[in-house]
């Protein structure tokens, strides 16, 4: 994986990516707004969404126990997976016991940051996406770009490109005949995923939340494919990272609002699906709870980087970022893209390799992610503690162990930067309230992204971030643009 | 070492910072969320519900009791579907007025069975006003959670107001985390090609909800 500037240097030379991505960051984003200004209560639920999540994340051991006690009693087994390759080879020896080559998948971003797919390929099984944006990535022999909607990159002639040569390859064939429209996209989706949903065995998913005082799990979704591969097979395979538990069933007050509000715009997602172990003669006879840490602990051992497990994966910080408009989700070489991608990839993987040290750097620190996040995550604090890292190197906690990593080569320039940056912070006198780390650091940075980030906003006209801090001017010029249309598509 | 003492272990070394703290969760932390948004008659939360279903692509109708059966009879007949799945604690008289072919909610229909039939009829447990979502706990009178998903018309019954609360904590407080819930805001729907919207990629395509009020 090239590092995230040579990676971005590709795509923003993409015109259609960039169109795009630009028109759907815009589109969703108008909608969010609207979405949240409905809610008058939302700093609060901002806030209580925030006091949960470290709740958990500061008793995360002793709500992990309790949940696998609630699983249990409810019907469900509970597995432990240390890292990604436990994890598959216990989801792949749970599918072979079933006897079947086949499963059906819930779009989840745990299965895809474990590799899962690959993993039951290499052992003969076929899992099939049934998300309609994972099966357009999964039939182009492609990666997912955004969290919300994976084929963002792709438009509708592409799609139906990829329909028409693929789908046979993999069950029923594409209709004669299929035009691009988004309708009779969808319908080919329909009748081609039908047929592996009636059929199916075994379903795979990851969840949006685990409840610990009742076992319960939830999945939230638009579509219905959740939902056919949670209740139609005979035996569900959960797979979900630890830091994915909220302590009581109240708690899904808080993020059942604020989770759709701020990832579709939606006022609530067409479906929401919860169940608490088996239940008998409706859904699955059988029910695995696979728990993944796979650098979630090392994560939460960093007392300035931990707050990035509160993420709900809303993706609104996507959304909002000037670079990942302009950079799309592929350059982020990991499963998470955008913002939260730049905070949580380099923390689960370390910042040992090329990408994962210079991710830290794809941000302007502007400050706009941090504003949408429904539960406060300060992505930029994170970002220049991680900068810190990788120019500095230090003490991680790495695979549970204490080590010193070493400077990353090649970063000396950066190195001064944050020297200098330190001073800024040292001298709380010299920040005024409110400020944000852009403003903080710009002088340090005004132009161009420093370090390996030069050579990626060297290609781009990166707005120079003025005095003012530089989301008020974001949020003033609207990224230095014209307002876009705003066509309003759920309409 | 297991890996589940192991991930213990391991969490308990990243938290080696974090003072210990013995607080109640119910006191952990304060609440200062409202319970719901607005204040709102019976009568006002009701067309609220329904104006958000309608928002979200839902066919909303309204009747009273008495026209309950006519209303659903004519509804099936306007879809012209030929079987519609019943779970079986639905009231009998709901369906007393039409003749198109039951299909009782059962362990025995396979997928491929259910996939034959056009409608089905249910009740819900609660229905959501300010966010237009009904919840499905299961229970007799609605059935496994796959009939209202595999048929592509699901017609659902919500007997105003009792089963209407206002905002998602109500609703919440209602429900049973220890029944399978699905909670439907509108038909089955995808943005992902290029944000278009559209409805009915795998769950039903259409949602008709019959807002029933009286005895
Ligand atoms: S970091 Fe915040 S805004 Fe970004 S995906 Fe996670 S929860 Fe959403």
């Amino acid at each position: 994986m090239p590092a995230f500037p040579k990676a971005a240097h590709e795509a923003v030379h993409n015109q259609t990516l960039r169109g795009n991505l630009r028109h759907a960051t815009h589109t969703i984003r108008a909608k969010r707004a609207n979405a949240v200004a409905e809610v008058s209560d939302w700093a609060e639920l901002r806030e209580a969404g925030k006091q949960i999540k470290d709740h958990t994340l500061r008793h995360l051991d002793r709500y992990l126990v309790q949940l696998e006690e609630s699983v249990t009693a409810a019907g469900g087994t509970v597995h432990w997976a240390a890292d990604a390759d436990e994890a598959n080879r216990i989801v792949t020896y749970l599918v072979k016991a079933t006897g079947e080559s086949e499963v059906v998948k819930v779009k989840s971003m745990a299965t895809q940051e474990i590799g899962l797919n690959e993993a039951l390929e290499a052992e003969g099984i076929n899992a099939y996406e049934t998300d309609l944006a994972e099966l357009i990535v999964q039939l182009g022999k492609d990666r997912p770009s955004h969290i919300l909607v994976p084929a963002i990159h792709r438009n509708r002639g592409e799609i139906r490109e990829i329909f028409a040569r693929e789908m046979s390859e993999w069950g029923r064939p594409a209709p004669e005949g299929l035009t691009d429209t988004p309708a009779e996209l969808a319908d080919a989706a329909r009748l081609h995923l039908r047929e592996k949903f009636l059929r199916a065995k075994v379903g795979v998913s990851g969840a949006n939340f685990m409840v610990a005082e009742t076992g319960t799990l939830v999945v939230v979704e638009s579509e219905g494919n959740g939902r056919m591969c949670l209740t139609l097979p005979e035996t569900l395979i959960s797979v979900v990272g630890i830091e994915k538990i909220v302590p009581t069933w109240q708690d899904l007050e808080v993020f059942l609002q604020t989770l759709p509000r701020s990832s579709t715009a939606e006022r609530m997602n067409p479906y929401t699906s919860t169940w608490t172990g088996t239940t008998d003669e409706d859904g699955p006879r059988d029910f695995h709870l696979v728990l993944i840490d796979n650098g979630r602990t090392d994560t939460l051992a960093d007392e300035v980087g931990r707050q990035a497990l509160r993420c709900i994966r809303c993706s609104a910080c996507l959304n909002v970022c000037p670079v990942y408009e302009r950079a799309g989700g592929h350059a982020y070489g990991s499963v998470y893209p955008g913002p939260i991608g730049a905070i949580l990839s380099p923390q689960l993987r370390g910042t040992g390799s090329e990408i994962d040290a210079s991710l830290p750097y794809a941000s302007s620190l502007c400050g706009a992610c941090y504003d949408v996040c429904p539960v406060a995550i300060d992505i930029p604090e994170v970002l220049v503690h991680l900068r810190e890292r990788v120019v500095q190197g230090g003490a991680v906690t790495r695979e549970g162990a204490k080590v010193v990593v070493k400077p990353a080569k090649g970063h000396a320039a950066e190195r001064a930067a944050m020297r200098a940056a330190r001073w800024a912070f040292s001298r709380p006198g010299a920040l005024r309230a409110g400020q944000r780390v852009a403003s903080r650091t710009r002088r340090f940075h005004p132009r161009t992204l420093p370090g390996p980030g030069k050579a990626w906003s060297g290609t781009r006209a990166l707005p120079p971030v003025p005095a003012e801090p530089f989301r008020d001017w974001w949020q003033r010029t609207g990224g230095g643009k014209l307002p876009q249309g705003g066509k309003d598509t759920s309409k | 070492m297991s890996s589940r003492d192991l991930i213990l272990a391991r969490v308990r070394r990243a938290l080696a910072d974090v003072p210990r703290d013995d607080t109640p969760y119910d006191q952990a932390f304060a609440r200062p969320y409202l319970r719901e948004h607005g204040h709102r008659s019976v009568a006002e939360t009701v067309d609220l519900l329904a104006e958000n279903l309608a928002d979200y692509r839902a066919l909303v109708h309204r009747c009273t009791a008495g026209e309950l059966a006519a209303t659903i009879a004519r509804l099936l007949a306007e879809r012209g579907s030929a079987a519609v799945c019943v779970p079986t604690g639905l009231d009998p008289a709901w369906l007393a007025a039409t003749e198109v072919t039951r299909v009782p909610d059962s362990a025995a229909n396979t997928p491929a069975e259910l996939d034959r039939v056009d409608s089905v009829v249910t009740a819900c447990a609660v229905a959501v006003a300010e966010t237009g979502t009904i919840v499905l706990d299961g229970s007799v009178d609605q059935g496994r959670r796959r009939i209202t998903l595999v048929p592509d018309h699901h017609i659902c019954v919500v007997r105003v107001p009792d089963q209407v609360v206002s905002s998602v904590p109500q609703g919440l407080e209602r429900l049973d985390p220890a029944r399978p819930l699905t909670w439907i805001s509108g038909p089955s729907a995808t943005s992902d090609i290029e944000l278009d919207r559209v409805e009915g990629v795998h769950g039903p395509r259409t949602l008709e909800v019959v807002l029933v009020s009286g005895e």
